[in-house]
């Protein structure tokens, strides 16, 4: 198997991660020496075994869902990296 | 009392215990030392002025029905600290302040210990050698321009080191073991769902766990006392009757079954591990446990698994980065170009090639493939040691392949760079704990580490197993203070 250029730009966009023409070239040299490392598993024949998809064999935990931290949104809104006291500003996406 | 630093964290509190220290001596000597030690690069951000404040009012004030009263400690900057800066190494975090606190970091300070600063890190703990943090590489105390292991190398460092008495780590594939191999310290990779993951910062949920790392057993026991807890805020947190590790400790091991898995015996290791791996085997021996041959025939197969599950599971977890809510936000021409930017070039190198892996193992077509068969081998890998643990007590294995390496020496071939967490990384897909201890050095003088696994929520019984072999072993650190002038 071999990821081309095409499929990186593919992913990128997916990922939502910008990648120039010599990132991508980059990234697909990576990405090809990582997957001959990973079909390793093709050796295995795995079709009767199930999947492990916990690692903790319980049941989750239900509780009741109420508000414990309140009136923190000065405090979450001082991270926001564009200074507004009330919202979270984002570029426009309306026209 | 010019040793304070040298002094392990037992004797720190019992020496504050008998008030022959106060809190305000040990914080201010720990702090001396990390402020002659910037070289090694080892915090990220230090809360120095605030823990001396707070030294003083333990002294004025004290409580020694604590178990760590009035003792300063640094953690890794993956625990976020509430209204300090929590980055995880990343440039995408640099300016974020978190508004509450991790469950573990929170027990530790419950119990009277004193936050110094945020030790440096690989970037969101992807790395075996902390060369991927925005905020630089750090250096060994074992020697200069040696990497200290990673992703919990300013931890191991600054432990080593001697700028912390204890700290804690994070380990997802090794990132507690393999640096506490590297630098000579212990780390102990709990059992998963014994410490809480609440106020992590998310790598891979199914399997990052917080651990101690200390300068013995005993300290690593204590430690791990304080952090592990059950935590309704982390729905995994498995609710179990926890045990007062330190107090239980005992070196008695006779009769214990030890297990020696031949797969770990693996192509190209070099001869010096392979003498150690037999030292080990003839310290339990020595200790009165018998030895068993074991198979854990799945072995090979737990490195590409990993690197299938913790890339797909972290390109989740790293969605969240999207420079709308904290941390850095590039210029964009509109939403979608604003997300793009911020990603690529908030997100360094690493932490960028493991999200690209993780979309694609996940993205339609190739699910069943990659994800799904990986979750099958995993399932298989978790199998073997089960099988295993009908037979035997605890596995003896070397901690890494080999002993550390220059800085720089494998940044540029992600395989072999992956490799060196070939023996942690089945711990963690199979959920178990694991402690290495320094056990040697190399022919260069740098420690090697020999790890025990045990069974799921037997912490006890690898730590008195580790407590009997560092008693055998007698390991002293080799540490220079080739970095204070």
């Amino acid at each position: 198997m071999s990821i081309d250029l095409k499929t990186i730009k593919h992913i990128s966009k997916l990922a939502r991660i910008s990648v120039d023409e010599q990132r991508a070239e980059k990234l697909a040299g990576d990405l090809n020496s990582i997957f001959d490392f990973i079909e390793k598993l093709n050796e295995l024949k795995t079709d009767n075994i199930e999947p492990l998809t916990s690692i903790a064999e319980t049941t989750l935990k239900l509780r009741s869902d109420e508000v414990k931290s309140k009136n923190i949104r000065e405090q979450i809104i001082k991270n926001s990296p564009q200074d507004n006291e009330d919202y979270f500003v984002v570029p426009k996406v309306i026209e | 009392m010019s040793d304070i630093t040298k002094q392990s964290l037992t004797e720190l509190v019992e020496n504050i215990e008998n008030k022959k220290l106060s809190s305000t001596d040990v914080t201010k000597a720990f702090i001396d030392r990390s402020e002659k030690s910037e070289k090694l690069n080892a915090y990220i951000t230090n809360d120095f002025t605030s823990a001396l404040d707070k030294a003083k009012k333990f002294d004025q004030k004290p409580n020694f029905d604590l178990k760590l009263p009035g003792i300063p400690m640094a953690v890794k900057d993956l625990f976020c600290t509430k209204n300090i800066k929590t980055t995880a190494g990343s440039k995408i975090l640099n300016n974020f302040i978190p508004t509450y606190e991790s469950t573990v970091t929170e027990n530790i300070w419950n119990e009277g210990a004193i936050l110094l600063g945020k030790l440096n890190c690989d970037e969101f703990a992807m790395g075996s050698s902390n060369e991927t943090s925005f905020f630089g590489n750090v250096q060994s105390p074992i020697d200069k321009n040696l990497v200290p292991g990673g992703s919990s190398g300013g931890s191991a460092s600054a432990v080593a080191g001697q700028l912390t008495p204890v700290t804690i780590g994070t380990d997802t594939g090794g990132s507690i073991r393999q640096p506490a191999s590297f630098t000579g310290i212990v780390g102990l990779k709990p059992t998963y769902g014994s410490c809480s993951r609440y106020g992590i910062v998310a790598f891979a949920s199914s399997l990052d766990q917080a651990g101690p790392m200390a300068q013995n057993v005993k300290d690593c026991a204590l430690l791990h006392e304080v952090i592990s807890s059950y935590d309704p805020k982390d729905s995994t947190s498995i609710d179990f009757k926890r045990k007062h590790y330190s107090k239980e400790l005992t070196n008695n091991i006779k009769g214990k079954k030890i297990g020696i898995p031949k797969e770990y015996r693996v192509d190209g290791m070099p001869k010096e591990i392979e003498d150690l791996w037999q030292k080990g085997i003839q310290y339990i021996k020595d200790c009165g446990a018998e030895t068993i041959d074991i198979s854990l025939p799945n072995t090979s197969y737990a490195l590409p698994t990993y690197y299938i599950v913790a890339p797909a599971e972290a390109s989740s977890n790293l969605a969240r980065y999207d420079g709308v809510k904290y941390g850095f936000r590039a210029k964009g021409e509109n939403l979608i170009d604003m997300y793009e930017r911020t990603r690529s070039e908030g997100f360094g190198a690493e932490v960028q090639r493991r999200i690209m892996i993780g979309t694609y193992v996940l993205s339609s077509g190739y699910y069943d493939a990659y994800y799904l068969k990986a979750q099958k081998v995993r399932k298989l890998i978790k199998n073997d040691f089960d099988e295993a643990y009908k037979k035997v007590d605890a596995i003896l294995t070397p901690s890494t392949p080999s002993s550390a390496f220059k800085i720089g020496e494998k940044t540029n071939d992600p395989v072999s760079m992956y490799l060196n967490d070939i023996f942690t990384v089945p711990v963690n897909l199979a959920g178990l704990p694991g402690i290495s201890i320094p056990a040697g050095h190399d022919s260069k003088g740098y420690p090697l580490g020999l790890q025990i696994i045990g069974k799921a929520f037997d912490e006890q019984n690898i730590l008195n197993i580790a407590y009997a072999m560092e008693e055998k072993i007698n390991f002293k650190n080799k540490i220079t203070d080739w970095w204070i002038k």
